[in-house]
């Protein structure tokens, strides 16, 4: 492997641009803060704290979703990651990073008492009223922060220890009994990770974080939509690096047909989310409760109408047209483009699912909202092509790594 | 429903087939088919295949299914026959998807399998000619077509060379309907595949 570049260095062009997109998010943050968080306004604080609540949280699932790609992978004996799968790791180091975000922003929404974002923080409330008293023992302060503290905690835990262990790939090649325990212990410290992520992302952390704004309303498919929301932005996020690895000459053992997997990932699991949407919307469509309904009533009818069939378009109808056929998923522009496009739709996506609950009267998109964003994005450019120079970018011992080299689609 | 003349190679090990294929084409001959106990990824691409269209047809069948769902029913429910339920506007497209999914399943699956015998030439009662038992097994069988001109000794004492252990020479008739596409004999060329 002479002729192979192991180590990525980041272009000091990037590192520019990455610090570049923090500073001006870091001026919306604190304009935000001094205009919006510290307003009188209830309205104001509440768009701010929903911002930075929507922002934070859709960035830790998405990288979350890199290490959850590892898991899976991992315990279907893929082979065919490992030319690449240095970039989900360096993707999902972020998880520490973005989730003690989310921790500081979720805790001053508790302990600030911002109970026009949850609802169930208001003790007076809840006592009055039948429906909350019930959820009780789900929705209170304690229990959240405690399954929150645990929730980050060791989806950084196990993410960490799955990046540990393969460092061994980088050392001397292995015997097959080597080989065979490092397998065995990939497959032990995924299968944990997966549970734990099963637990979480699978059932009570969307339920908690962001279904509990309308305390009143419950969907059982909401989760599921969730995860499937932050797996194909995490896949898409995946494909970017890769395509920008390659543009920059890197990852030579990865080729059209590790990128037609990953292309096939995006569009089956837009399809997916595509189902969860649809079967959330149509079982109360057609039962038509008023309890239910009210989560649709002002995104469908109201003001959200727009953002809401918006989203629709983008991710779904744009990845079933335009990822479909075989020499889509194998073009490195078009898949670059979809990647770009995709992560916007399910930003938006959870733009909707945040502060369409927040401020039902207006849609409040606007300079706040993008400023954040350039902030988590410059975060996630900083810190993932940091991580991603501090390895090799190949695991060149990995038992799987030959698998990966002749892998054909 | 012609008759014709086949040499046939037996490999045992996809490591000597894949030189042998390559070698064979680039000779000039035309390869039948080469019958694997497995699916042996590039061997397509090794033996000169084209892309299968049967996705395409796929397609086609499929969105045939959605719209004839979508025609169908909303042709029953707003203009044949309306009825109220549950208070839904009469065009209550949600409720329709699924049977549109379902339908657009249906052709496509239907329609892919009957495309499939067709262009494998499988239907009820149609005998196929088997090579060699063992390609079902453990051996690779390797067809190749005669031509008038071919010298079956030389094509038999070509393939050995290139690590055949078992040869025969068969008589088999070949499809059974009009329309089997008979793939042209295009030469191996060992060209540069580029990577990205």
């Amino acid at each position: 492997m002479a002729s192979i570049k192991m180590q990525f260095e980041v272009p000091a062009k990037m590192k520019t641009w990455s610090l570049a997109l923090i500073a001006v998010g870091l001026v919306a943050l604190v304009t935000g803060l001094v205009t919006k968080g510290f307003s009188a306004d209830e309205h104001e604080q509440t768009q701010f704290w929903g911002t930075l609540m929507y922002n934070s949280i859709f960035w830790t699932l998405v990288c979350n979703a890199a290490m959850f790609f590892i898991g899976v992978t991992t315990m279907a004996m893929g082979g065919f990651q490992q030319s690449f799968r240095r970039v989900p790791e360096a993707i999902s180091t972020m998880v520490p990073i973005f989730g003690a975000i989310t921790f500081a922003v979720l805790m001053y929404v508790i302990f600030g008492h911002k109970h026009h974002i949850y609802h169930w923080l208001d003790t007076e409330a809840v006592a009055n009223d039948p429906i909350l008293k019930g959820k009780a023992g789900f929705l209170n302060p304690v229990f959240f922060v405690i399954w929150t503290t645990l929730t980050i905690g060791l989806w950084s835990l196990f993410g960490w220890r799955i990046r540990k262990l393969n460092d061994q790939a980088d050392g001397e090649p292995m015997t097959a009994e080597e080989g065979a325990t490092f397998i065995y212990k990939n497959t032990v410290r995924a299968a944990t990770f997966l549970v734990w992520f099963g637990l979480t992302v699978g059932s009570t952390i969307p339920w908690l974080w962001m279904m509990s704004i309308d305390p009143h309303w419950y969907s059982t498919m909401y989760s599921w939509y969730t995860f499937a929301s932050s797996f194909v932005s995490g896949m898409s996020l995946i494909a970017l690096w890769v395509i920008y690895l390659k543009n920059k000459g890197y990852l030579e053992l990865t080729t059209q047909e590790h990128l037609h997997d990953i292309g096939k990932f995006m569009f089956a699991f837009s399809v997916f989310w595509t189902y969860l949407w649809f079967s959330q919307y149509m079982l109360i469509w057609y039962a038509n409760i008023p309890e239910e309904t009210v989560y649709f009533k002002h995104r469908v009818q109201g003001p959200y109408k727009g953002i809401f069939f918006l989203n629709l378009i983008i991710n779904f109808l744009c990845p079933l047209i335009i990822l479909m056929k075989r020499s889509a998923k194998r073009n490195y522009t078009l898949v670059a483009f979809m990647a770009v496009l995709i992560l916007f739709g399910h930003w938006i996506d959870f733009y909707q699912m945040v502060m369409g609950s927040l401020s039902k009267e207006h849609v409040t998109l606007g300079w706040l909202d993008f400023g954040i964003l350039s902030l988590f994005v410059g975060l996630m450019i900083f810190f993932v092509s940091r991580a991603l120079a501090s390895k090799p970018l190949i695991p060149k011992s990995h038992p799987f790594l030959k698998e990966s080299i002749i892998h054909q689609v | 429903m012609a008759k014709k003349k086949f040499v046939v190679g037996c490999f045992e090990d996809e490591a000597v087939l894949f030189p042998a294929v390559k070698k064979v084409r680039a000779a000039g001959y035309k390869i039948h088919d080469v019958y694997t106990p497995f699916a042996v990824h590039g061997l397509d691409h090794a033996m000169g295949l084209r892309e299968t269209s049967l996705h395409t047809a796929g397609f086609i069948y499929g969105i045939t299914g959605t719209t004839t769902a979508l025609s169908a029913i909303s042709w029953i429910f707003t203009k044949d026959w309306p009825l109220n339920i549950g208070g839904k506007p009469h065009f209550a497209l949600p409720a329709w998807i699924p049977i549109m999914f379902e339908l657009t399943v249906l052709f496509a699956a239907v329609g892919m399998v009957l495309t499939f015998c067709y262009l494998c030439q499988l239907a009820p009662g149609v005998k196929k000619h088997h090579f060699h038992p063992r390609a079902t097994d453990d051996l690779f069988v390797m067809a190749i077509e005669c031509t008038d001109t071919t010298n079956t000794d030389d094509l038999q004492a070509f393939l050995q060379s290139n690590g055949a252990i078992e040869l025969s020479v068969q008589v088999a008739e070949e499809g059974w309907w009009f329309g089997r596409y008979d793939n042209e004999n295009v030469p191996f060329q060992n060209k540069e595949i580029v990577a990205a």
